[in-house]
């Protein structure tokens, strides 16, 4: 798997427009990365920004409305929201950024194998049809129901449901690049099939893979916020801002600001990670950008 | 054209067959005892061996596979471990709101939709088309109990137009029913519509470029006819695709409005079991989802030869 990776990343991926070409014509994409980068700092340095433990109960000081001493009120038990955001990000991210790695690299893996081996193909489709039968939440939470809660669990949950979508692009890629004149004449001339993978196939799965990466990460840190928000999802005991609009939820008509709060951060991160993703679609996929 | 449909429909088991095989082979893919983890951390030795007979984790797997999906094709998806009744007839009693929740979705998703998506190709470029857009990054972005609680927020506890949940069937009257659907369908007809807008205008921007187009411009015809008769009739394809394939995006959703807004359907039993780890049951729904989902994608399969009458099989 890793010499996969490896070789992927020392092949350059060619854009049609210059960098700052594609960042003057897309401000959004700019706008994005900002936000995007401002919330993983604000992830990594949780511990600085706040003095407050997450999960510090101060039940004589429930429900208080965010003030000036806590930012962003506090909860029914007490617990500081503005530190539960602040930590909330970290699970947020790194279920974003998890799930998008490994569905990629499984996806890609996969699909490789079925765009160049006849046999597999037919029977890794069958599978991957079914799988894309069951909508990817309810997969999710089949699978949730049956292991004990933790963010490692919802990454591989949340990966399994994912990878067929990924699967498809690449085997799409595969296809349509093995009966081009150069793989043919690649072929013809005596290269080796795994040569031809590295240096001709691979290359060209990598513009698609990484926005649909992006795509992936957006999607999978809202599917997070859901699972946490019907309960099938992070434990409880680990600030997640699909946990706290979940305990916030039976309390949104006197306290709405439980909800709310982590509600924006959630709809402003991913927005951040689609307009990124829209930013490299147009800049590395012009043919996509223009039907998009 | 019949022989197309039959070999549609046969396709169509293998599918289902996966998907059976991934329902049911989840409880041993997983690590564990499963029986133990249904069971939860306080239950008793008696209680993990009754939810490990009830689900016949105490036979053979290919003899447990054998029975179980037996028992399915002849309608029976098991018996809930928390109410001991049949999961079927539980999932059938609670079909009614889940549809009408659909069907209103569905409605006020298209309705909004197609006019914004072919508005969008054919102002292409304008500030109207990048409104347009905007708003589809935004459903694409706004999960879907955000953008629920948000109207919740404004509509039901400000200004006080909308009851903030609950369901009134449509039996007792359309004017009961309509205030309590109005903001779950607008909520998720958002997200569908944002996904729908967008392939509707990508695809309206394709058929725009053909010559056909430039032929009936320069015959004189008029722009609504262009854009509806000749335009959206033959976009009309992967429209109807992407709609086939978010059918799925739209399960998801039902799950997720129902239990914002307190709706008594599939969804929110769904949401109830996993909370009292009732594995027949979420093994029913997923099964029931999938099966309507895999029937919808045949119904549009089959509807293509009607659509477009190029396609030849």
């Amino acid at each position: 798997m890793s010499v996969l990776v490896d070789n992927a990343i020392d092949v350059p991926v060619t854009p049609r427009m210059t960098w700052r070409e594609t960042l003057r014509r897309h401000p959004t994409m700019i706008l994005g990365g900002t936000v995007l980068t401002l919330l993983i700092l604000m992830a990594i340095f949780a511990p600085l920004l706040t003095s407050l433990d997450p999960n510090a109960l101060r039940p004589p000081r429930r429900l208080r409305w965010p003030s000036a001493e806590y930012w962003f009120g506090t909860d029914m038990i007490g617990r500081d929201i503005y530190s539960r955001i602040l930590y909330g990000a970290r699970v947020s991210l790194i279920v974003g950024f998890g799930v998008a790695i490994c569905s990629t690299l499984a996806g890609l893996f996969i699909g490789l194998v079925a765009g160049f081996n006849r046999t597999g193909d037919a029977v890794i489709m069958r599978i991957m049809d079914g799988l894309m039968a069951i909508p990817p939440i309810l997969l999710a939470i089949a699978l949730m129901a049956l292991t004990r809660a933790s963010i490692e669990n919802v990454i591989v949950a949340i990966t399994i449901a994912e990878v067929p979508r990924v699967v498809r692009l690449v085997r799409g890629v595969v296809l349509t690049l093995r009966e081009q004149p150069f793989v043919e004449a690649a072929r013809a001339s005596g290269t080796r099939a795994w040569v031809i993978l590295m240096r001709h196939i691979l290359p060209n799965t990598m513009a698609p893979l990484i926005v649909q990466a992006t795509y992936i990460c957006a999607s999978a840190i809202i599917t997070e916020a859901i699972l946490s928000f019907l309960g099938a999802g992070v434990p409880p005991t680990v600030p997640s801002w699909g946990n706290i609009i979940s305990e916030g939820r039976t309390l949104f008509q006197v306290a709405a600001y439980i909800v709310v709060i982590p509600g924006l951060f959630l709809s402003v991160t991913v927005l951040a990670i689609n307009l990124v993703g829209d930013g490299l679609r147009d800049a590395l996929d012009p043919r996509l950008a223009r039907r998009m | 054209m019949f022989a197309y449909l039959i070999r549609r429909l046969l396709a169509t088991i293998p599918v289902m067959g996966v998907v059976a095989v991934v329902v049911f082979s989840l409880l041993y893919l997983t690590p564990g005892d499963p029986a133990s983890l249904i069971a939860g951390d306080h239950a008793s030795l008696q209680d993990i061996e009754r939810i490990r007979v009830n689900l016949g984790l105490d036979k053979p797997f290919l003899i447990q596979f054998g029975t179980w999906l037996w028992n399915i094709v002849r309608g029976d998806l098991g018996i809930s471990i928390y109410s001991n009744q049949p999961v079927l007839d539980m999932i059938v009693q609670r079909v009614e709101p889940t549809l009408a929740l659909s069907i209103c979705v569905l409605v006020v998703s298209l309705t909004l939709a197609i006019p914004m998506g072919v508005i969008a190709a054919w102002k292409v470029g304008t500030w109207i088309d990048r409104l347009i857009m905007g708003f589809a990054v935004l459903g694409f972005s706004f999960p879907v109990f955000v953008i629920a609680y948000g109207m919740v927020l404004v509509f039901s506890l400000n200004l006080e137009w909308l009851p903030v949940q609950g369901y009134v069937s449509i039996k007792e009257g359309f004017w009961a029913f309509l205030p309590h659907m109005v903001m779950p369908s607008l909520a998720l007809g958002w997200i569908f519509a944002a996904l729908v807008a967008r392939m509707t205008r990508a695809a309206m921007l394709e058929v725009l470029s053909q010559d056909y187009i430039r032929t009936a411009q320069s015959k004189g015809l008029g722009t609504s006819k262009i854009l509806i008769g000749h335009a959206l009739k033959n976009a009309s394809v992967p429209i109807v695709t992407t709609i086939g394939i978010g059918i799925a995006l739209l399960i998801s959703g039902v799950v997720v409005t129902e239990t914002v807004f307190a709706i008594p359907g599939i969804g929110r039993l769904t949401v109830d079991a996993i909370l009292r780890r009732d594995y027949p049951v979420i093994q029913g729904a997923v099964l029931v989802f999938s099966f309507l989902y895999v029937l919808v994608n045949l119904a549009i399969d089959i509807a293509y030869i009607f659509l477009d009458p190029r396609i030849r099989y």
